[in-house]
């Protein structure tokens, strides 16, 4: 499966338009992941070709158009006010990886490198 | 082998027990898992406990419900109390839900057997499940092609005949696209039809979970005893579900039946394999000589779903796996110097290769100074294809189209993510739209392995969608059953 490219520039996009490899490296740290180096060069040309791919949505002129956000939109759900006793506790705490005197437990907030 | 209706019927009646009917699906999994790994795991000793409860009750005389004695299947991203829910991830990997989905507990409720815990790919990421951490799933058919994905699992679990009946999530196409490559039908029904309450999230604004099951009617069946309002989903939807069993067989005189141009070859949209289209086109032939009336019609911001589609789910997707930082539950990389580097490092070592791309995709399609051009653009041009579909709807009751562009491939032929993501085209518009879309075993592609018709309807259409799957179903087993 593949999309039909007709335009007469394939490839010649300026460079800046392109994900780079500090993009990639950037936005793992944003999102907590660590990537080796070889990582790096891999996603990066594999998340550059998803988003080249998108880029056929550039041309629709989508100004006059609502954003859809939600399907089938459902506002102001609300429950019955009513107090409940949930005895769930010792259950959340269950499959911590560390949990200490019925709280979550974790490594120093601001903890250096020795 | 029976329906899942025949089953519920004898055990009801007494005539067999869900013991014995339990014994018969262990056996076979027992002779074939090995080869096709559709499991995490397989709980035969609470199934033997739930089964033995049922014969009870039947022998007592109380009133079982409709699904009495039927194995059922769940994919491992639906929460089952004290038993590993891992979604095929290292993350979650010894992670026991403390309650059960809003799912599994209406299986418990209409007397459901739950045999086991099916794989996936790793969060319901892909198209394969070959993204699982815990190994790849093989088709029954070809073991040595995909069961495709992401609920390969549950899909080759009722193509093996592991169970008659299985659950599956489908975000954009995750269990239409396995049920078309492993010949059996599944159904995803419109969003916020089934209540997604303890179904992990992937993309909150597009999963669904539903059924998967060898025949039509067994579809229906399962879809009615998991749809209708849950007030532990906010996006549950207040009324009550159309009664899908009661028109199954009315069958299609007078009805209107689209092809979708875009999704046949007809425009920029590339790669259809021409077995498949044929297929396609002979259902819709069965369909008009069973008195349904066909044309074309062309939808076409269909062509733009992928693009809007890879940029609305990873954002979602980034969203939510945000939760998994080695705090509260799931995988914890020992010897963080400090909460920030434990979670960096917990989040590395658990999540594999595609979870990891989605999320750096969504994290960038969210990022400041993007965030207008990928997933605010891509939020309108959902609204485009809403809108096509309306106008197509408005002079058609169901919409046609191959589920898959390609029949099983073979393992480790789509290894490029874009490849591999190309192959949900067909299904992702219905999962933009929240619409219900159902895939139908009809017929053979290349290498004589099945070839599945799409069966797309309006929002809360469902009741049309299963008449006209119904229709193609007798229509591919030449006018018998």
């Amino acid at each position: 499966m593949s999309v039909r490219t007709d335009s007469v520039n394939e490839g010649a996009e300026p460079e800046s338009s392109r994900l780079s490899r500090e993009d990639v490296a950037h936005v793992a740290s944003l999102a907590l992941l660590e990537l080796t180096d070889a990582e790096l060069d891999e996603f990066t040309g594999q998340l550059d070709a998803v988003l080249e791919h998108a880029k056929d949505i550039d041309a629709l002129d989508v100004g006059d158009v609502e954003p859809t956000y939600h399907p089938y939109p459902v506002t102001n759900v609300f429950r019955d006010d009513v107090v409940e006793q949930l005895d769930v506790h010792d259950a959340a705490l269950a499959m911590a990886p560390e949990a200490e005197d019925g709280q979550f437990r974790v490594p120093p907030a601001l903890g250096e490198e020795p | 082998m029976s329906t899942a209706i025949e089953i519920a019927a004898a055990v009801s009646a007494g005539e067999q027990t869900a013991s014995s009917v339990l014994e018969s699906y262990l056996s076979r999994i027992d002779d074939r898992e090995a080869e096709i790994h559709a499991f995490n795991a397989v709980t035969a000793e609470e199934a033997r406990a739930t089964a033995a409860a049922i014969d009870a009750s039947v022998a007592a005389g109380e009133t079982v419900g409709p699904l009495a004695g039927v194995p059922v299947a769940l994919k491992d991203n639906m929460c089952t109390t004290g038993i590993a829910t891992t979604c095929s991830s290292r993350m979650l990997e010894d992670w026991k839900p403390p309650y059960d989905a809003t799912v599994v507990e209406r299986l418990r409720e209409a007397g459901a057997i739950m045999v086991g815990k099916t794989n996936l790919d790793e969060f319901a990421m892909g198209s394969s499940t070959e993204n699982s951490a815990f190994g790849v799933t093989h088709n029954p058919l070809d073991v040595t092609r995909v069961p495709g994905g992401s609920s390969g699992g549950s899909a080759a679990a009722v193509a093996a005949g592991f169970a008659p009946l299985s659950l599956g999530s489908d975000t954009g196409g995750s269990i239409r696209q396995p049920a078309a490559l492993c010949g059996v039908v599944g159904m995803k029904p419109s969003y916020g039809a089934v209540s997604r309450y303890g179904l992990i999230a992937f993309a909150s604004s597009l999963d669904q979970i539903g059924p998967f099951s060898a025949t039509v009617a067994d579809s229906a069946l399962l879809y009615s005893v998991i749809a209708g309002h849950d007030a532990r989903d906010s996006t549950s939807i207040p009324l009550p579900v159309p009664d899908v069993q009661a028109t199954l067989d009315d069958g299609v005189e007078g009805l209107r039946v689209g092809i979708i141009s875009e999704l046949m070859g007809e425009g920029p949209l590339e790669g259809f394999e021409p077995e498949v289209l044929a297929r396609v086109r002979d259902a819709a032939n069965a369909l008009a000589a069973a008195g349904a009336t066909v044309a074309e019609v062309s939808v076409p911001s269909t062509i733009y779903g992928l693009s809007a589609y890879y940029q609305i789910a990873p954002a979602e997707a980034s969203s939510n796996l945000a939760r998994y930082d080695g705090v509260r539950y799931g995988h914890r990389e020992p010897g963080g110097v400090n909460t920030a580097a434990m979670m960096k490092a917990s989040r590395t070592a658990g999540f594999g290769p595609e979870v990891k791309r989605r999320i750096m995709l969504g994290t960038y399609a969210l990022s400041a100074g993007y965030y207008d051009a990928f997933y605010g653009k891509a939020q309108r041009v959902r609204t485009l294809i809403i809108n096509d579909l309306a106008k197509a709807y408005a002079d058609f009751d169901v919409l046609l189209s191959p589920t898959s562009p390609c029949v099983a491939f073979p393992i480790g032929a789509k290894s490029d993510p874009l490849t591999m993501y190309l192959n949900d085209t067909c299904t992702i518009p219905s999962n933009l739209a929240g619409h219900p879309a159902i895939s139908v075993p009809f017929g053979t592609g290349a290498d004589d392995l099945p070839v599945g018709v799409q069966v797309l309807a309006p929002m809360l259409g469902e009741a049309k969608m299963y008449t006209v799957a119904r229709a193609i179903e007798l229509a591919a087993s030449g006018g018998q059953s």
